[in-house]
């Protein structure tokens, strides 16, 4: 299934990517998976997502935690703890 | 209710007027968060962040009594002394006003997906926002 990965702040930056179209293999169906399947590439990818670093991530616009399912056509962000305001 | 992310600059003033202009509301509280010392670009997630905004207006209209409600937020390039956010809060009596206010903004902090980065870097996320935010619970 294909799916929208985007990426902001400090992680667009570590990655040198802020959006792009993912087809993932079959097993790879939350949040958590997708995040280890992106850990996988390595380089950069690795290094700025491992686990232990404060990632937040959200699905369909909407905060997610590691478990959330994702489907085809979802939109998953991954990105810093928040600093507005 | 009216939340707005945009770049240009707001007027607290006029905001706080049309927020006084319903006969039911005894009190308005706002706050105007300012940038400090630093230039700073603040990024972020266009559609979430309104979404997200939305989201902590309704719940702390589900905890108080709120008539009605501004949260503008800026984005872009901004320095020292400019206005970043202002929240304002119309209700019949200045406690709910108050505690809505406060809760919007600590929730604000720790929800709404907003990034500020300046010269020297991203800025940290702060445990005392995480843990202004948790008091409400």
């Amino acid at each position: 299934m294909k799916v929208k990965v985007l990426f902001f702040a400090s992680l667009r930056e570590q990655l040198g990517s802020s959006a792009e179209e993912i087809e993932l293999p079959s097993g790879v169906g939350t949040v958590a998976a997708l995040r280890s399947h992106l850990i996988a590439r390595g380089g950069a990818w690795q290094s700025a997502l491992a686990e232990g670093k404060l990632v937040r991530m959200a699905v369909n616009q909407d905060m997610a935690p590691p478990s959330a399912a994702i489907e085809a056509g979802d939109e998953v962000a991954f990105f810093p703890p928040v600093t507005g305001g | 209710m009216k939340v707005s992310v945009q770049a240009a600059d707001f007027d607290a003033g006029a905001e706080i007027r049309a927020l006084s202009r319903d006969p039911k509301a005894g009190a308005v509280a706002s706050f105007v968060g300012v940038v400090r010392e630093v230039a700073m670009t603040l990024e972020h997630y266009p559609g979430m962040t309104e979404r997200a905004l939305h989201k902590i207006v309704e719940d702390a209209r589900a905890r108080w009594q709120v008539l009605d409600c501004t949260v503008i937020h800026r984005v872009g390039t901004l320095e020292p002394t400019d206005q970043i956010v202002l929240v304002a809060v119309a209700s019949g009596h200045r406690g709910d006003a108050f505690a809505a206010c406060e809760f919007i903004m600590d929730y604000l902090k720790t929800q709404a997906p907003f990034w500020k980065k300046e010269a020297a870097g991203w800025v940290e996320a702060k445990a005392s926002d995480d843990k202004a935010a948790g008091r409400w619970k």
